[in-house]
């Protein structure tokens, strides 16, 4: 049976029918094509599908879509403005946060919310804010900076 | 503007895609392909008897379902065994889905067709697969017993054995040396099993228009998948195009190919004339793709009072799990790199490479030689523990000395080349290691240690890679070569080679890597291979083109070519700059046209007078179009080197383990970006730190790999991973003109021994078997206090 | 790895979530953490799943002298950052990471009855309970069902099918009473090998009038150890609590995983056990006068 939902993503409504059991993970990617929240173990400890919901960051592959009808969900296509790429974006480029880039928005949506709650974090609230994200390439060290990086840059630009 | 980008830490080039969800991994492309999953052996060791399809046949967008019954000879027949090597004596390789007998959990024996993966997993479960188990064969110890066969025609389950032998200066055998050595040790070490385990796993998409067939895999080798695919659908290699599309990981598990589903999802798709595609998930990643590091291995050596090592003799019992598609490269790789930056006396190195009832082994970052590393260096540590030296002295008075290069030790390496060091400055090495971790400084406590690793690491191997440069009428450069990329920044560090050969700013420039539309012939991306290799293609590509365009530009400007300068895309007359043409025009100039489309194209076309009517528009030996191909083959590989240094904690109640500082000197030659260059060594640094106290996998005695999934394999989170020092030395390569070495597996190579080291350190407890949990450790403890 | 069908409701309020699971007995889908992945590698396959989520009534925290109730809806950040219960919040940033509790849920946790889990450990060494409901005849039904009685084994809980377990009481921490948690986890965020937390309450002149503790990873589910007797012959700055330690530690029976040795699980409750009651005792002390 499918069920007609309605998804609030990046702004935009999008309604969409999806059997019941739809991940949310595989709703955005292929139902919606939103195709940059990634898929990286499908039992919730990778991070890699992390989006944010109501601005809270969630595992998106351990979330039916049927159970988030009618909510707003931002995915990693939402975190830029109009004319440039998000701080934390921009950090993780500058700091070389970033290589395969298949965790890279799981990182990039989960930063983005622990620095809107938290904007001057400690090293070791940086370790905590990304200790659920698994990263293969990069060893971690240039994500970490990026995050205080993006801290800096928030700073700046508030 | 600088043209001169060689060695800057230019922002990667690829990340404005990454970072905006932009990337197209395997699983982004074909949304309305038809999706394929798999039945899998839930036996190590079984004989199928009789599979029933008949329950799965009522599923709503059921496809189609195959066994290995149903695939033509062509298709169904074994994989190809990819590197034959004359010790292999006893080769053996998987059928694209079982025929008949499974040999490890996770081995495929059917596939199904549906209209998305859910169906096509709710139709795998209906499927009945009758099996009649047999006894499995697990541990490398059982295995060399050989009660147990995992091939009934390989007795003692020995795919491979080799003994390679290097006689000291007096010509005397290592064990001879040993004999007669001053002071002698005898011990055994263990290496546990991981995997490169990518965040991505492996993918195929398949798309056949009747005619041509089109193969997205996530692959670290897109043209070899592209000539076994023609080969087993009996294709024609033109009619074969195969394309890497960005690719979130590889670490090895995804250079081996054809992998079983690369065969089967382009034969599907052309069977049923509808686009397929399969996304490995993570489960299927860790029964099905690559394992490695498992070995035991036998070591006795004879040294003399100063701790010099005047012989080494060892044996290794290499785990090949099930099958050896990729040979047994590992083993090699473990056998010669074990030796690292010293001359010994006399070596002899023997290797069984053993078949057991799990998933097969092929290489994973570093390949080998973090099993040959922790070797000798547990060698280093023993005997300056032996001898109540400092480990570092030990290390130094074997060390070989920098104008001892090129230096030959006298072994045959992977690429079935002598292994010859080409350049190095091993000593200054081990002196900026101490002086960055502080070593003579360090202050000794209970629970407190440090610890030092060596490696050497050859570096990319041949045959060759090529490169194709092309500049369009518009000042654009667009750049090809066959190898892959997953992640290392070709994109950018290529682009800074061709910026700075040929004078053009880097926006300019745009890389394309692993598609065989623009480049068919390729090796692939291991080895830490591809900035050599491709990177020198590359470069001298660029030189031609760089040749051609200061002719065709010297006719037009009626200046000698030699006089010629090309800066920010111009090229210009050295000392007059007035006295310029860009390359954009070049390029047209280099083509000589009928029909024009824009101004600047008119240019060249048969009435402009911009050519001579008394020569052919394309002279005799030049061909149209400002664009060069080249090939670069090394003679032999490169080496580079490094040396890591760590201090940890462990702790008195708990044993816990606490990395406290980790320190990295590395040499990879010349730098083309050491920004990039530094993450590659975090990355395998974290990858080590992973190796060394947290992956392993386990596997109980009926074969059931019984931690496979994230929940159980522990990879290391930011939380696990130690702030790491980097130092650089820069040791050109003489063998290559951009004068490098490659970077990508370094960092996770000496990792293990480094921490064992360090433990050893401060516990005082031989750590002879990695990796170690402070359950292990605890372990140690009690056994010590007995 | 996707999940099986299932047939989903998502009843709107607390009567319907009740009749629903009287009439069809399916699972309970709440924060998920838990069970989705389970039903990603298909280990679980339920006929109906139904799904609390849009039982408003559910969420919530209340918070009184007596203690703190948590309803099934509130999220395990949600109830970190309440703090209304020290105890609980020092849990709560044990349990996986950050971006999981967004989702979690504390009385799924509960019902998870995981025995490794931190918050099972909290219910029982404070004496908690869990309201757990049901649809009979035509109306609801509620009973309470103290920690001890709610931990019946490995992932199983006192919950019964066609049961909905809709919030957890824990019990406020008394006067001069200091409480800790202490564990050994592989990684950060990982369930723990071992883990042990501990409420101690003082007396006036700093003797230990009760103290206990709750471990996980040890046994089939949380392990209670009341050491008020062991602990209370002296002041707290002269008890023994390495030997109080080791009476916890011939309490428990752990098991060998591929993890940690029974030996090591062992071993490690006597450290944490001693490092917790320490911890607590200061705690304790340190609030004396207040």
């Amino acid at each position: 049976m499918e069920h007609e939902i309605t998804l609030v993503v990046n702004g935009v409504a999008r309604r969409v029918s999806v059997p019941a059991r739809r991940l949310l993970s595989d709703c955005l990617r292929h139902d919606l094509g939103l195709t940059g929240t990634h898929v990286g173990c499908e039992h919730g400890v990778c991070g890699c599908c992390t989006v944010l919901l109501d601005g809270q960051p969630v595992r998106s592959c351990l979330t039916f879509a049927v159970t988030v009808d009618g909510r707003e969900l931002t995915t990693v296509e939402g975190l830029a403005g109009p004319d440039r790429l998000s701080p934390v974006q921009r950090a993780f480029a500058e700091c070389h946060g970033l290589q395969c880039g298949f965790c890279t928005p799981g990182f990039l949506c989960t930063v983005t919310a622990l620095l809107a709650e938290n904007p001057a974090p400690t090293e070791e609230e940086v370790l905590e804010g990304v200790s659920g994200n698994l990263c293969r390439c990069t060893g971690y060290q240039n994500i970490v900076k990026a995050v205080h990086r993006a801290a800096e840059l928030l700073a700046e630009e508030s | 503007m600088t043209t001169r980008l060689f060695g800057e830490p230019v922002a990667r080039r690829e990340d404005p895609r990454l970072l905006t969800g932009q990337g197209r991994y395997l699983d982004d492309l074909g949304r309305d392909a038809l999706a394929a999953a798999f039945v899998r052996s839930p036996h190590a060791h079984a004989r199928i008897r009789d599979i029933d399809v008949g329950p799965a046949l009522d599923v709503p967008g059921l496809v189609a379902i195959y066994t290995w019954e149903d695939l033509p000879e062509r298709v169904g027949r074994a994989l190809p065994l990819l590197i034959p090597h004359p010790a292999l004596t006893h080769g053996r390789t998987a059928y694209p889905l079982a025929r008949h007998v499974v040999r490890h959990v996770g081995e495929p024996v059917v596939m199904v067709v549906a209209a998305d993966r859910y169906t096509a997993e709710d139709a795998c479960a209906l499927i009945e697969v009758d099996y009649e188990p047999l006894k499995p064969v697990v541990g490398l110890e059982e295995a060399v017993q050989g009660a147990q066969l995992v091939h009934d025609d390989v007795p003692g389950n020995v795919g491979a054995h080799l003994v390679q032998e290097v006689a000291a200066a007096d010509g005397r055998g290592a064990r001879e040396a040993i004999e007669t050595a001053p002071h002698t040790l005898a011990f055994r070490l263990d290496i546990e099993r991981s995997a490169s385990m990518p965040l991505e796993g492996r993918g195929v998409y398949a798309r056949w228009d009747g005619h041509d067939l089109r193969v997205y895999s996530s692959t670290q080798t897109s043209t070899s998948v592209r000539m076994a695919v023609a080969a087993a659908l009996g294709l024609p290699l033109p009619q074969v195009e195969v394309i890497a599309p960005d690719v979130g990981g590889g670490f090895g598990v995804k250079i081996v190919h054809p992998w079983p589903e690369e065969i089967l999802i382009p034969w599907a798709a052309m069977t049923l004339g509808r686009e397929l595609k399969w996304s490995e998930d993570r489960r299927e990643h860790f029964i099905s793709s690559a394992h490695e590091r498992g070995q035991v291995q036998y070591v006795r050596a004879g040294f003399d009072d100063d701790g010099r090592v005047l012989g080494l003799d060892v044996t290794i019992l290499h785990d090949h799990g099930a099958y050896t598609p990729y040979g047994i490269i590992v083993p090699i790789v473990t056998s010669t790199q074990l030796l690292g930056p010293y001359k010994l006396g006399a070596y002899r190195v023997e290797f069984s490479a053993v078949y057991t009832n799990t998933v097969q082994v092929t290489p994973y970052r570093g390949a080998g030689r973090p099993q040959g590393v922790f070797c000798m260096e547990r060698t280093m540590d023993k005997i300056a523990r032996y001898l109540g030296k400092d480990r570092t002295e030990v290390r130094a008075v074997n060390l070989i000395q920098p104008e001892e290069f090129p230096y030959d030790q006298r072994m045959t390496f992977q690429d079935g080349r002598p292994l010859i060091y080409d350049s190095g400055n091993y000593p200054e090495m081990l002196r900026m290691i101490k002086e960055l971790i502080g070593w003579d400084d360090f202050v000794r406590a209970p629970g407190r240690g440090i610890g030092i690793g060596c490696y050497v690491e050859g570096t990319g191997v041949g045959p060759y890679e090529g490169g194709h440069v092309q500049v369009t009428s518009d000042g654009r450069v667009h750049v090809s070569t066959g190898l892959t990329s997953q992640g290392q920044g070709h994109e950018t560090a290529f682009a800074q080679i061709a910026a700075t050969e040929l004078g053009v700013p880097i926006e300019r420039i745009s890389v394309v890597t692993g598609d065989t539309r623009r480049f068919g012939y390729a090796v692939g991306t291991f080895a830490s291979r591809a900035a050599v290799v491709s990177g020198n293609a590359i470069a001298l590509a660029c030189r031609k083109v760089r040749e051609k365009a200061l002719r065709i530009a010297a006719g037009a400007l009626e200046a000698d070519p030699s006089d010629l300068q090309i800066t920010d895309g111009v090229v210009h007359v050295v000392g007059a700059p007035t006295a310029s043409i860009p390359l954009s025009t070049v390029a047209v100039l280099a083509n000589p046209l009928r029909y024009a489309f824009d101004e600047e194209t008119a240019k060249a076309t048969q009435f402009s007078g911009t050519a001579s009517p008394d020569r052919p528009p394309v002279a005799e030996g030049e061909e149209p179009g400002l664009e060069g191909r080249d090939y670069y083959s090394p003679i032999r590989s490169t080496f580079a080197a490094g040396m890591h240094a760590a201090v940890v904690e462990t702790d008195p109640d708990t044993a816990e383990i606490r990395i406290v500082r980790y320190a990295v000197v590395h040499d990879c030659g010349r730098l083309i970006n050491p920004m990039i260059v530094e993450g590659q060594i975090h990355g395998g640094v974290a990858q080590g730190v992973g190796g060394a106290l947290y992956e392993r996998m386990v596997y109980d005695s009926h074969g059931q790999l019984v931690n496979a999934s994230f929940m159980d394999f522990l990879m290391p989170y930011a939380t696990e991973v130690p702030h790491i020092e980097t130092a650089h030395l820069e040791t050109p390569s003489p063998l290559n003109p951009l004068g490098i070495k490659g970077a990508g597996e370094a960092g996770v190579i000496p990792v293990s021994a480094v921490i064992a080291s360090a433990i050893e350190d401060a516990e005082g407890i031989a750590i002879d078997r990695m990796p170690i949990s402070p359950s292990e450790l605890f372990g140690l403890r009690t056994a010590h206090a007995r | 790895m996707k999940p099986p069908p299932f047939e989903y409701h998502a009843p709107g309020d607390l009567g319907a979530a009740l009749r629903t699971l009287a009439e069809v007995r399916g699972k309970v889908l709440a924060g998920g953490q838990s069970l989705i992945p389970m039903l990603n590698m298909r280990l679980t396959a339920p006929e109906y799943l139904v799904d609390i989520n849009r039982v408003a009534s559910l969420g919530g925290i209340d918070v009184t002298e007596a203690g703190v109730r948590v309803g099934a809806l509130a999220r395990h950040s949600e109830v970190e950052r309440a703090g209304a219960h020290p105890l609980l919040t020092r849990a709560l940033k044990l349990v996986a990471h950050p971006v999981i509790r967004n989702r979690g849920t504390v009385v799924g946790s509960l019902v998870h009855a995981d025995p490794a889990a931190e918050l099972p450990a909290v219910l029982a060494v404070l004496g908690g309970s869990v309201r757990v409901a049901r649809w009979e005849g035509h109306t609801q039904v509620v009973r309470d069902v103290p920690a001890a009685d709610f931990f019946t084994g490995p992932m199983e809980s006192a919950v019964q099918p066609g049961e909905l377990a809709v919030s957890a009481f824990f019990p406020a921490l008394g006067f001069r009473t200091g409480d800790a948690f202490e564990e050994v986890a592989r990684r950060h965020g990982d369930y723990a090998l071992a883990g042990v937390c501990a409420v101690v309450t003082l007396d006036e002149e700093a003797y230990v009038t009760a103290a206990k503790v709750a471990c996980i990873g040890v046994g089939p589910v949380p392990v209670v150890v009341d050491v008020s007797e062991a602990s209370g012959h002296c002041p707290v700055h002269e008890l023994d609590w390495a030997e109080v330690g080791r009476l916890v530690q011939s309490a428990v029976e752990p098991e060998d995983d591929i993890h940690a040795s029974a030996a090591y699980r062992r071993h490690l409750v006597g450290v944490l056990a001693e490092r917790a009651l320490w911890k607590a005792a200061r705690e304790g002390a340190a609030i004396r006068g207040a």
